[in-house]
Order: structure tokens, then C-alpha cells, then sequence
């Protein structure tokens, strides 16, 4: 990746160009710009805003403040596994607190795994839930998750 | 051939209906359809199979027994099936369903959610071919005589919210579907979309009819990758079938609908946020008035509506407003979709009349914990609404009479738990969920939310009850009062609850 001496990266910005080409310019398209761009790219980079603030005629503070009002959007790139644990109340009525917390003490180690709360994957019959690299999974144990995505070794 | 029907609902998929539709494929004379579910979800996966009879029902199968079922292929073995326990008859004459009154969700689990012309065969689009007959004014006049409120929560009269906008002057107005169904208990919206997406849009078509509106859009929530990319698909299909686009249904009139995904805000829930959200802006809620019915998207006249309040109409339209209005009670007409969550023991979809009991719900339909042990709590809608005691548990689901009693149905997310729950953790939790949910904006809510999280955890950490209750009871008044939305409005419900009718939670030193 060819970088300039101003931190620009021409061939990402390029990129996000063009992918973001087929809306109309207007600040409605924002959001589904920045999902495709996190989509294609992994995540939103501070470059990414500057180029999307120039396409849509924002300011740079407004997009960052859109980027970063949402849980969504990550701003550096994500670890190849994720995970992801219901802590909504119907899940604490199955045990998701402690699960979560087994959760997290599984993957301590992982550098290469992250975990994280979510708030109801609407799966609330058959919890606890959560997602292994995006795959819903209900009635789960850390068992379940340490099969699918086994924890790093120190 | 025989045709297998193996829901593709996320929550079917997420305890393995995808593993059971692949090994039943490979089988000779096996034909496999994905449809929604019934919402029977703790049989889930639940495989349907065509007989002569009727759809017999399976469930909760494994991928081990493709074999098994597919040898079943076209007959209704009641007596020596090998598939017992799993086995369960007729899937209509199931108690659970039967009991229930599908108006809103008779579709659901029946269907092929990608075909129209399934959607069609099972009586769709008889609505909007009604609506489309009718003058905009006459099909409001059927919705207003339904008795008609909005399911997301608010409850308020959906036949009033047309008319405001038909009214309103402006050459553009829209319809806004909310699917951002954030609160914990609740997934009807999402269900039915997955499993019933026609019946949206055609809600969608006869709204914007009504009212004047050419341009519809769907908000759904990135937490329900399913429901988008089923939604997405059917409305294609409605554009190829000509039931959205510049001549709906060959009337002359003209809709199309657009799907926006949100980002992971709970608060996207509430009417302006979202609004602020489909235009591209941080989801801060705005102040009210104006009403998004005279200033909504874009500044024009909008009509927000839930998913299910949306999907109710085509049955208004077809069967009639006062038909439906036959059903539930007082100002509670019609049925309402419940969601039976949390620790249950059969936990599922429960459309009914308005007026059924909690009780009813929690311990007829819902045989009870999942746990085996007694029930000690129910929350009723939601993260913002209240936790019920036993000794609440007979009042009936009707919007007045919940709220008289302090509570409140919201989108009818019912969350069971058992006497293993620590009401003073809940009430913890309210606060928490309200500190990294809140947009924000206003400072009751922004900052009521942390003080409030901090006083419980002081009640947590054995503090003196007589010196923090009125405290915490300040905090909670100044975020009902002061709060500009729903959110730090309401957040105090639960913690309210929990203090008021399980105090001995809150007894210092008892931990």
C-alpha cells in the first residue's frame, strides 16, 4: 500500500470513492456509506471521514460525530474472530451475566479474539444468546463458543 | 414428492434449522421449503411435513434425524413414529396455537416469505386491492373504526395519526415503518418480517394511499441481519410483481419503499431519533412539538408506525374495521401480538385478544420458568417498563387498566423470571442500560441515568436504605419529569417497580 508523505492513503480513498458513487449527494446516504465502507474496508478510518465530509459537502466534525454516535461503527480494524453476548434482561432471566463474564475470562488471552456486550438479538425465547463471527447462537454456553472459536494460548 | 417446511427465522437458525433444511435435502421425494416460524420457539427447530391431513409438526429435531423424517414423507404416522418425542400432530391443532387468534401473524411460519404469489394464495393484497377501491378519507375511516393503536408502545389511536397527515398540507409526505425493536423480550417485528414481509409492505401501500404518500421507508435494526436481507427481497419482488413502483396493482397510484439499516442505537426506537437517523444525522431525539405527523422526515408531514401496526392493516382493510374491532376490550380493540421471553418454559409468539391475563400468558401459554422454579418477576415492555409481582400477574393486557396499575404494555415483550432474580441488580440494570443507550441530548436523562447507577450501586454495596431511597426517588423524578423522550421518561418504571413491590431487595446488608 503505497502511503504519501501527508498520511494519505490515494488507493483507500479511491476506494471509498468509489464505493459510495451510486448514492445521491446527500447527507440521508451516510449511514449506508458508512456501512459500506466498514463492510469493504473493516472498518471507518479518520481518512475514510475526511472523504466522505468532502463527498456529501459536511463538515469533518459532522461525520465523526455520526461515526461516533453509533455503536456500530469501528474506527480501526477489527480482530479476526468477534464475539458478541446478549446482556438484555431477558437474557439475564438464562444466566448472560455469567456468561458474559465466563466469556470474557475465556478469551483474556486472545489478542486475536474480541468480545463484547450487545443489547437483544431478538432471540429472547431461547437465551442466553450471542454471535460467534456473526452467527446467531441461542440457548449457548462458553463450552459452545470455545469449540467454535477456540481461545488463543499464551 | 413431499414438501418439508424448515423455518428459516433467525431464532430457529440459531439452534440449528439451517443443519436440519441441508441433511434433509439430499433425500429422494423430499422438497424443502423456508418459511417463517410458527413462533412455537422452544421446538424449535420445528420441521413441518405435508400430509394428507394437514402439516404435521416435528420439533425440536436434530440433523441426525433427516433420515428418520424423510421415510415419514406424505403420511401421518400417530401411532409407532420413531421420531417421538418429537413428534407432535397436526401443527394447527397444537394447544399453543390454537388458543391463539392469528389476525396480524396468520401467516407467519405458513408461508413462503420470498414468493408474492404464495402471499397471494394465503389472501394477501386483498387489502390494498380494497384500500385502492375505497377514497383515501373512507380507508382511514376503516382504520379509525378498528380502533386501530400503535403497537411500538405508545398506544396511540393510528386512525387519528392518518388523518393528521392526510390533512396536513405538503407536496411530499412519507410513510416511516419503525423495525428498530430494540427492547430486550421483544422480536415479533422481526419475525414477522422474516416471515411475513408482504404483509409490511402491503401495510405500507394502503398507509401511504391513505394519506397522500408516494415514498415509504423501513428502518430495521443491524442486529437482524435476516429480517434486511428478507425484507430487501421481497420488496424487489413487489417492484417485479408491479405492486410497488409507478402503477401499484395497475390503480394508477404510485409507492415504493426504501430499507435503512440502523447502527447499533437502542434509541433509534423513538420516532424523531430515528427520523434524525434515516437523515443521516446523530440519533438525537428532537422535542415534540412539532409532531413528526406535521414535521417529520425531511421536515414533512410523516407517518411513524410500528412494524406490527403496519402489518395489521391489510386484515383491517380486507375483513373490515369493525370486524376486527369485535375483538379485545374497552379502547383495547383487536388483538395484540405478545412475546413470551426470558426464563419460560414455552416460549414463543402469542397473538391474542386484549384482555387476556399476564397470568394467562405466563403460565397458560407459557407453562411457566424454563428453571422449574417459582415465577417471582415479569417484565412487561421492556427495558423501560415495569417488573411485576405475583400479585400483579392477574391484571389484563389492556392499555388503560396497565397503566392505572403503574405499568405498561409497550411493543408486548412479556420477560419472565424466576426466584433466583435480584430485583435491586434489575433495577441497577435500568440505570446502566439508560447510560449507554441515552442519545444524550438532554441532561435528566444523560445524567440522571449515571447518578442513578450510582445510587443503586450504593444500595448494592449495603448502604442505609432510609438515607439513599430519597436520592435515588429525586433522580427518578427528575427523569420522568424533565426528560425530553420515552427513554429517561420511563427509565424510572422498572427501578420503581423493583423498590416498590420488592423492597426487601433494597434492605441494607443483605448481601
Amino acid at each position: 500500500m503505497s502511503t504519501r508523505h501527508d498520511g494519505v492513503d490515494p488507493e483507500r480513498e479511491a476506494t471509498v470513492r468509489a464505493l459510495v458513487a451510486r448514492y445521491a449527494v446527500h447527507r440521508t446516504a451516510l449511514l449506508p456509506m458508512l456501512h459500506d465502507v466498514q463492510e469493504h474496508l473493516g472498518y471507518i478510518s479518520r481518512q475514510d471521514i475526511l472523504t466522505l465530509a468532502d463527498v456529501l459537502n459536511l463538515s469533518i466534525a459532522d461525520v465523526h460525530g455520526v461515526v461516533s454516535f453509533y455503536t456500530d461503527f469501528r474506527t480501526s480494524p477489527p480482530p479476526p474472530h468477534r464475539i458478541s453476548v446478549c446482556r438484555g434482561e431477558a437474557c439475564q432471566a438464562v444466566g448472560c451475566e455469567a456468561l458474559y463474564a465466563a466469556t470474557l475470562t475465556a478469551y483474556r488471552e486472545s489478542v486475536d479474539t474480541e468480545v463484547t456486550e450487545v443489547f437483544c438479538l431478538g432471540n429472547c425465547a431461547l437465551g442466553p444468546s450471542g454471535t460467534a463471527d456473526g452467527r446467531l447462537l441461542g440457548r449457548l454456553t462458553v463450552d459452545r463458543l470455545t469449540a467454535l472459536i477456540p481461545p488463543a494460548r499464551a | 414428492m413431499t414438501t418439508f417446511y424448515v423455518p428459516a427465522d433467525t431464532a430457529a437458525r440459531s439452534v440449528g434449522a439451517d443443519e436440519v433444511a441441508a441433511a434433509l435435502a439430499p433425500f429422494d421425494g423430499v422438497r424443502v421449503v423456508r418459511t417463517g416460524s410458527r413462533g412455537m420457539l422452544w421446538c424449535e427447530p420445528l420441521v413441518e411435513v405435508d400430509t394428507p391431513a394437514g402439516r404435521v409438526g416435528y420439533g425440536p429435531v436434530t440433523p441426525a434425524d433427516a433420515g428418520a423424517l424423510a421415510q415419514l414423507a406424505g403420511i401421518e404416522p400417530a401411532s409407532g413414529n420413531p421420531l417421538r418425542p418429537a413428534y407432535l400432530g397436526l401443527v394447527e391443532r397444537q394447544p399453543f396455537l390454537a388458543a391463539q387468534r392469528r389476525l396480524t401473524t396468520a401467516r407467519l411460519g405458513v408461508v413462503d416469505p420470498s414468493d408474492h404469489a404464495d402471499y397471494e394464495q394465503h389472501g394477501g393484497w386483498t387489502g390494498v386491492r380494497r384500500a385502492l377501491a375505497l377514497a383515501p378519507d373512507a380507508v382511514i375511516a376503516e382504520v379509525t373504526a378498528s380502533g386501530l393503536r400503535g403497537r411500538g408502545g405508545a398506544g396511540f389511536p393510528s386512525g387519528v395519526k392518518w388523518a393528521t397527515v392526510a390533512d396536513a398540507a405538503g407536496p411530499e409526505k412519507y410513510i416511516c415503518a419503525n423495525g428498530d425493536e430494540g427492547d430486550s423480550g421483544t422480536y415479533a417485528d422481526r419475525m414477522l418480517i422474516e416471515g411475513d414481509p408482504f404483509a409490511l409492505i402491503e401495510g405500507m401501500l394502503i398507509a401511504g394511499y391513505a394519506v397522500g404518500a408516494h415514498t415509504g421507508v423501513v428502518y430495521l435494526r443491524s442486529e437482524y441481519p435476516d429480517a434486511i436481507a428478507t425484507l430487501r427481497c421481497a420488496v424487489e419482488s413487489a417492484r417485479a410483481a408491479g405492486v410497488l413502483g409507478a402503477d401499484v396493482l395497475g390503480s394508477g397510484f404510485a409507492f415504493d419503499v426504501d430499507v435503512r439499516v440502523g447502527a447499533g442505537a437502542y434509541i433509534c426506537g423513538e420516532e424523531t431519533s430515528m427520523l434524525e437517523s434515516i437523515e443521516g444525522r446523530r440519533a438525537e431525539v428532537r422535542a415534540k412539538p412539532p409532531i413528526p405527523a406535521l414535521h417529520g422526515l425531511f421536515g414533512r408531514p410523516t407517518v411513524v408506525n410500528n412494524i406490527l401496526t403496519l402489518a395489521t392493516v391489510p386484515t383491517i382493510l380486507a375483513d373490515g374495521g369493525s370486524a376486527y374491532a369485535a375483538h379485545g376490550t374497552d379502547r383495547s380493540r383487536g388483538t395484540q401480538v405478545f412475546q413470551l421471553a426470558g426464563n419460560v418454559a414455552r416460549g414463543g409468539l402469542v397473538e391474542v385478544d386484549f384482555g387476556v391475563t399476564v397470568r394467562e400468558l405466563v403460565e397458560g401459554f407459557g407453562g411457566g420458568t424454563r428453571s422449574g422454579r417459582p415465577v417471582r418477576a415479569v417484565q412487561l415492555g421492556g427495558p423501560l417498563g415495569g417488573y411485576l409481582p405475583d400479585s400483579a400477574l392477574d391484571l389484563p393486557m389492556d392499555y388503560e387498566a396497565l397503566a392505572a396499575a403503574g405499568f405498561m404494555l409497550g411493543h408486548g415483550g412479556i420477560v419472565v423470571f424466576d426466584d433466583t432474580v435480584d430485583m435491586a441488580r434489575q433495577a441497577r440494570f435500568a440505570m446502566e442500560f439508560c447510560v449507554k443507550e441515552s442519545c444524550g441530548k438532554c441532561t435528566p436523562c444523560r445524567i440522571g441515568s449515571q447518578r442513578g447507577m450510582e445510587s443503586l450501586d450504593r444500595f448494592l454495596a449495603g448502604a442505609d436504605p432510609a438515607r439513599e431511597l430519597p436520592i435515588l426517588e429525586r433522580i427518578c423524578t427528575t427523569m420522568a419529569k424533565g426528560s425530553l423522550c420515552a427513554m429517561g421518561q420511563l427509565t424510572p418504571m422498572p427501578v420503581r417497580s423493583a423498590l416498590t413491590h420488592f423492597p426487601e431487595d433494597f434492605a441494607g446488608g443483605r448481601r
